[in-house]
């Protein structure tokens, strides 16, 4: 059951905008009709209903799940309690597992307003009793593992125009009680998912280490649209293991370009200090022959030439759309991963750069 | 009668008035005044070079000696504008060359400055004296070759952080042995090596310099002959601070410092080889600056060092320092004014250095002055942020990047609004805030209320709707500049607003939640604003109206619309059907 807010104005389309004064918090709601929720508790202070009662420990750096909700936040996710670890009864184990949702389509989605989830009031499911709009789904791959669903990254500014249709074409989702979603809180998919940690409010005891506050402090990351591409691109080498560094948002933390170079290059000479690898960022500028301005990119973020040349792939695919737009390529709709490659490999493009002396070198020839 | 006083006699006044504001004022008395004002008036500063244009410029202040131009967004320094956005400066210059002759000084920031520029300044203007380039970008080596040798009574040549195509260090070579007018040379931006030789002669022949930026390139051991030559240095930047440990090299370089009487300020210190260090410390009393940004010195050694530096007024340095090397800082340093703390890893998974809040803390107890902090960390809770407003109430400029962004309290879990509420509220003299960590519409409920000195606002990933910018669009009086990125707001604020925008400089969205049918509407209501849409993705109106635009710029000007928009920007103050077909 909602507790009564107090509704303002507008309503923009089909949703109400609502300013929650006890939260402090603008919340948009989409109300439909709906069978009444089963077991429903109501926590004690702070509102929202949660499925199961008891609080989830902090010691687990596992992120918990939530469950339902009735208004969700301006990013169209729930704020709730995360709640208890009992329902992450079907979770594949420990830290690694998420839960794939049939009914629930959760994605990463709107352009611009890629505000990253609160964390201690972060959730993803909706309760039945209303019909959310998601504003940032997170979709679940095959594999259970969450994945973004972005067709186009780059770690330039640049979003895919797909990405922009799918949030859009997203509709309402169902929920159903068994919906648990889980992040991995894996360090290497950080920036890509927003772990759930628990609510600070539930009653629950202070964390037992520092460690396991920092590694969920450590678990915000921001998804941001634009920068879901660097993200990405770095996802895709972490896979496996905690890597040194995290994957890189575009402009953030806020360091100069001068500065970063200048760290980098520090690093290098004298053989880093505090035994990590260096991790600052080497800007180049890139340019396509024909596109109508150059972007920077951070070589850093790369391990291997290949990862570079589908990252700029990726970042200049704009300009292969067009043209190969009147050829049948998909215009508005969705361009899949392969589509693209397909276009830009059947295109006459190749990687070249400027070396020391001044020579053009074909990219690939010397090792990384 | 009107005429009490001759013109001569106000203009001796007006010569004795000086700041933008006052001068703004006076010319508004009446009509005589703003004629009198206006062709006594010798420095200009344009924020935002498309706020106005050259012509307008010269038309009304035909006797400038001084300009001072600031070209993109501030968010340009960290990739979120994309390149070839604008701020090109030529055409400035090329309008000065011929209205302005007796031109001195030119002080750019953010713009885009070629070879081509450089060489008609160097060319154009008799009396050229000072050329500072702050994080600009677009020129080589051959322009400063040119400055240095057409621009005869040179005094200033400071590249700042100006990115530049450095093609050899040959350009140096070019001041003429007749030039003994440096005051100031900063080249620290430059990669090249230098003839070292050329170096000393020249800083040799000029008397008067007080400020040295050296490069990296510039080794350790050839800084004793540098310094001997220029012993009234009162700012210098070392290149390379390391070298093979040998006895002589030190005690070269120890008694070389000790001769520099003057010293006040110092920077540099690339690959800082620590057992150097001791050779600064016959100058440490004397300094009021110092700036170790780039010196990966650790925290002992970093300790020693500002133990000895009573008088600092401004310190930048590495997190190395750490929140020991801080509560040193506080101990030593009772007239620290500045501080800023970067961060040596920034991309790494956790933090490499123990410096947490509660240097941050001990620095607002120690240090009554401290008015301007930079500050990255990894942590940071209320309580902490809630004791630096209660010691330090004189802030003025707080700067505050937790590194994981959205990062709550780490100890209670909360937004930080509580502590940035403090922080608006106490310190109430506050003219520059950038917020970080996690953070509801509630700190801005905040910062709208108490927040009334308010100049600038950086935002990211902060807020929960519409509201939170709503607040700080009608609350923050003097509010200039506002950039704001990945956070929540959208159409509502800006237009329940629209009309600030005109009593502001600029403001900066991105990854927001602005649609393009919100910037139209702007844009088309406020003919005192460009509204610039920059979005990479294509023209905006081949998606739907609702659909938000990627980033948004929106300043006021009297100049009109730039006509050097790349093909990605947008400006969306009139019907666009003929710009897009």
């Amino acid at each position: 059951m909602i507790k009564r807010i107090e509704l303002s104005q507008f309503s923009l389309n089909k949703q109400v905008w609502a300013y929650r004064k006890d939260k402090g918090v603008g919340v948009l709601l989409e109300i439909v009709m709906s069978p009444p929720l089963l077991g429903v508790g109501e926590e004690a202070d702070q509102s929202n209903i949660t499925l199961l009662a008891s609080p989830a420990s902090l010691d687990r750096n596992v992120c918990h799940n939530i469950l339902e909700l009735k208004e969700h936040n301006y990013m169209g996710l729930s704020n709730c309690s995360s709640v208890d670890s009992s329902t992450i009864s079907t979770t594949s184990g420990g830290n690694n597992g998420c839960l794939n949702l049939k009914a629930t389509e959760l994605r990463l989605g709107l352009p611009g307003s890629q505000s990253p989830e609160r964390d201690s009031e972060f959730s993803l499911l909706c309760s039945p009793n209303l019909d959310e709009k998601p504003l940032f789904p997170l979709h679940p791959s095959k594999d259970g593992n969450y994945l973004l669903s972005r067709k186009t990254v780059g770690s330039g500014n640049k979003r895919g125009f797909s990405d922009v249709m799918e949030g859009f074409a997203e509709g309402t989702f169902l929920v159903s009680s068994e919906v648990n979603v889980i992040l991995s809180p894996r360090p290497s998919l950080n920036s890509v998912l927003k772990s759930v940690s628990v609510k600070e409010n539930t009653g629950t005891q202070p964390p037992k280490t520092k460690e396991v506050i920092s590694k969920n402090t450590a678990q915000e990351k921001p998804c941001t649209g634009s920068e879901i591409g660097a993200d990405r691109v770095a996802t895709a080498n972490n896979n496996s293991n905690a890597p040194a560094t995290k994957a890189q948002v575009v402009g953030w933390p806020p360091v100069r370009s001068f500065r970063k170079n200048t760290l980098a290059s520090s690093s290098k000479n004298a053989e880093e200090v505090d035994g990590k690898a260096g991790p600052g960022a080497m800007f180049i500028k890139v340019s396509m022959a024909g596109a109508p301005y150059l972007r920077k990119v951070d070589l850093t973020s790369y391990s291997a030439y290949q990862e570079l040349s589908s990252a700029l792939e990726k970042m200049f695919s704009c300009f292969t759309i067009g043209q190969y737009g009147s050829h049948g390529a998909p215009g508005r709709e969705m361009l899949s991963e392969s589509k693209l490659k397909d276009l830009l490999h059947g295109s006459e493009y190749v990687l070249t750069y400027e070396d020391k002396e001044g020579d053009w070198m074909l990219v690939g020839d010397v090792p990384w | 009668m009107a005429y009490s006083f001759p013109e001569e006699v106000l203009e001796h006044v007006f010569s004795f008035i000086n700041s933008d504001k006052d001068r703004n004022a006076v010319s508004l008395v009446c009509k005589s005044w703003y004629e009198i004002e206006r062709w006594c008036r010798r420095r200009i500063f344009v924020g935002n070079c498309y706020a106005v244009s050259p012509r307008i410029m010269i038309r009304r202040f035909p006797e400038v000696r001084s300009v001072e131009l600031k070209g993109k967004p501030h968010f340009a320094d960290f990739n979120l504008v994309p390149e070839d956005w604008g701020g090109y400066v030529y055409p400035w210059i090329a309008a000065m060359s011929r209205a302005y002759p007796w031109l001195e000084e030119i002080r750019l920031k953010r713009m885009v400055v070629t070879d081509e520029a450089l060489e008609l300044i160097s060319k154009s203007f008799r009396n050229f004296k000072v050329l500072v380039l702050s994080t600009c970008e677009g020129f080589s080596t051959d322009g400063l070759a040119a400055i240095a040798s057409n621009c005869k009574h040179l005094r200033e040549l400071d590249l700042r952080e100006s990115e530049v195509d450095d093609i050899s260090g040959h350009w140096l070579s070019h001041f003429p042995d007749t030039c003994t007018s440096l005051v100031s040379l900063n080249i620290a931006c430059l990669v090249s090596e230098l003839s070292c030789s050329v170096l000393e002669r020249l800083v040799a022949r000029s008397p008067n310099l007080r400020t040295l930026r050296l490069n990296r390139a510039v080794p350790l051991e050839k800084l004793p002959n540098i310094l001997r030559r220029a012993p009234q240095l009162v700012e210098l930047g070392t290149g390379a601070y390391s070298t093979e440990l040998r006895s002589d090299i030190f005690s070269n370089l120890a008694e070389a410092f000790s001769g520099c009487k003057e010293l006040k300020g110092l920077s540099g210190f690339w690959d800082v080889v620590p057992a150097y260090l001791p050779a600064i410390y016959s100058v440490c009393a004397g300094l009021t600056s110092l700036n170790l940004s780039y010196a990966t010195i650790q925290c002992p050694d970093l300790i020693k060092l500002v133990s000895q530096c009573h008088n600092l007024q401004r310190l930048w340095v590495l997190d190395y320092i750490e929140d020991s090397g801080l509560d040193a800082l506080a101990a030593s340093c009772k007239d620290l004014q500045e501080l800023r703390v970067f961060p040596s890893d920034p991309f790494g998974a956790g933090p490499n250095v123990s410096l947490t809040e509660q240097g941050l803390v001990s620095v607002s107890e120690g240090c009554p002055k401290l008015q301007s902090v930079l500050f990255f960390c990894r942590q940071m809770t209320n309580a902490a942020l809630v004791t630096i407003a209660r010691n330090r109430p004189n802030l003025i400029r707080f700067r505050l990047c937790i590194i994981d962004a959205q990062a709550p309290d780490y100890l209670t879990l909360q937004p930080l609004d509580t502590g940035f509420g403090a922080i608006v509220q106490n310190c109430k003299e506050l003219r520059r805030l950038s917020l970080s960590g996690l953070l509801t519409d509630r700190v801005f409920e905040y910062i709208g209320s108490h927040g009334k000195k308010l100049e600038m606002l950086s935002i990211a990933f902060a807020g929960d709707s519409d509201l939170g910018l709503h607040h700080v669009l009608s609350g923050c009086e003097s509010l200039r500049k506002l950039e704001i990125r990945d956070s929540p707001f959208g159409d509502k604020a800006l237009l329940a607003n629209a009309a600030k925008l005109e009593t502001m400089r600029s403001l900066w969205m991105s990854s927001c939640s602005v649609s393009f049918g919100a910037c139209k509407l702007l844009g088309r209501k406020l003919p005192g604003l460009n509204v610039e849409v920059i979005d990479e993705r294509g023209p905006p109106d081949l998606r739907p109206e609702s659909s938000p635009v990627e980033k948004l710029y929106i300043y006021r000007t009297v100049a009109g619309p730039r006509f050097d928009m790349p093909g990605f920007v947008w400006r969306m103050n009139e019907d666009q059907a003929w710009r897009l077909s």
